[in-house]
């Protein structure tokens, strides 16, 4: 489960607190001094052009993914405290602060992942037992494809599309996620498209539906596949 | 049955330069707007033709759509109208003396007032609304954020501003603190005292 995991390294890090080389947890999290920090993308901010602008990526990686990982850190370091003072009620207060931070550190950092650029296998079609599960549950690729745009369309405000495995069942769902509610519990985070009006904006203002059409010329369903099996 | 439509808006798309860029206004008004008025009277139509049909499930289906953008088309259609060019008298806090002196028995200051203000809605996690809002015609003012595009209902909105991405984007990136800052140059304080003193069916009762 994502979440825990997310949990277990935190704590495993701590412990390794005196570490200060950057270690790989859960979907490429690193930590430093017990630190959730910031991740090195695989690729360079220009790599996803024309898909997404080098602008757009690098606004996105080291200004909103950075800050999320900063304000995640800080309610840890709240949670810490309150934890060791037993205060229960400080420790409620702070969930939404975790989960909208924590889930921004987690959604941003599966994302990159499943991205890259075209020259780096970014928008080949998946193979093998993936491939084999999105035609058994959607029909092929392309009805997958439109199935996500469509969700993603029908975000109203900030939020996620994602392809999740049922951990009950194996079966793999289209399912959207608010804000940076992350995909925990139940279901398995396999591939997220931000539908954030920052993941786009700069380049496609309003015509969002061209967004959603350009970025599958850039997902690494390499990436996908490795999350699925 | 009738069709709402895009109100224009009581300015220039240039005129709140240098606090928000002409191009934001023109995307704002023209697209962003425009698509939750276009969207809302899809399900308007609908809506009527579910109700001709008794098809209470679809009824029910489309309540988050009408909600969604008709909520859209009634926090954009304030928030044209509640802002002002900064050079305007209606820019100044001044002309709204009844909230003035209703901000002051609340939180002090209006410094005081505009801090809180501030840090509520660079509080809000996701796409929102923050609001300056009355209980009733010459009541007690409260603070509160709306998310997405949920109208201020029940309370009278005195002024909202819009903390979507879209709305600063373009000119601010990720510094939305900057977008705060600067908004509160541009509130127009004439229109929010008519809201206060008369409510939503006072002479400023918003008009869709």
């Amino acid at each position: 489960m994502a979440a825990s995991l997310f949990r277990t390294s935190t704590r495993a890090a701590l412990r390794s607190g005196a570490s200060a080389t950057p270690r790989a947890g859960f979907a490429g999290l690193t930590f430093a001094r017990g630190k959730a920090t910031l991740p090195d993308l695989s690729y360079d901010y220009g790599a996803l052009e024309p898909a997404i602008s080098g602008q757009i990526m690098e606004l996105h990686h080291k200004a909103h993914h950075n800050t999320y990982v900063n304000n995640y850190n800080a309610a840890v370091e709240q949670l810490q405290e309150a934890q060791h003072k037993g205060d229960i009620s400080a420790q409620i207060a702070l969930k939404p602060a975790i989960n909208f931070n924590g889930g921004g550190h987690l959604n941003h950092t599966l994302f990159w992942e499943n991205l890259a650029p075209k020259s780096a296998g970014g928008g080949e079609p998946p193979s093998g037992a993936l491939a084999t599960a999105i035609d058994n549950t959607f029909g092929g690729l392309d009805k997958l494809q439109a199935q996500i745009n469509t969700a993603l369309a029908g975000i109203q405000g900030s939020g996620w599309a994602w392809l999740v495995k049922d951990k009950q069942t194996g079966q793999i769902s289209v399912r959207t996620y608010a804000n940076q509610d992350p995909v925990v519990g139940q279901f398995q985070p396999l591939l997220g498209i931000d539908a954030w009006e920052h993941a786009y904006y700069l380049q496609y203002q309003n015509r969002k539906a061209e967004y959603f059409k350009a970025i599958w010329d850039v997902v690494n369903w390499k990436a996908v596949e490795k999350r699925f099996s | 049955m009738s069709q709402f439509t895009l109100p224009p808006l009581p300015y220039a798309y240039d005129a709140l330069e240098p606090v928000i860029s002409k191009q934001i206004m023109e995307i704002h008004h023209q697209k962003h707007h425009q698509t939750y008025i276009t969207n809302l009277n899809a399900a308007l139509t609908a809506q009527s033709t579910a109700l001709q049909s008794q098809d209470v499930p679809q009824l029910i289906s489309l309540q988050q759509k009408i909600k969604f953008n008709g909520g859209g088309h009634i926090n954009h259609s304030l928030f044209w109208k509640n802002l002002t060019p900064a050079s305007s008298p209606q820019a100044k806090l001044e002309s709204a003396p009844g909230i003035k002196a209703a901000i002051e028995r609340k939180w002090g200051s209006y410094e005081a007032f505009q801090k809180v203000f501030s840090a509520t809605l660079l509080g809000i996690q996701g796409s929102g609304w923050g609001w300056l809002v009355a209980n009733k015609p010459k009541g007690e003012l409260e603070i509160v954020t709306t998310k997405d595009q949920d109208p201020v209902t029940g309370d009278t909105p005195l002024f909202g501003i819009d903390m979507w991405e879209h709305a600063y984007y373009l000119q601010y990136l990720n510094n939305k603190a900057s977008y705060v800052e600067g908004i509160w140059k541009i509130i127009n304080w004439s229109t929010a005292e008519d809201r206060y003193q008369n409510g939503i069916e006072g002479p400023a009762v918003l008009k869709l």
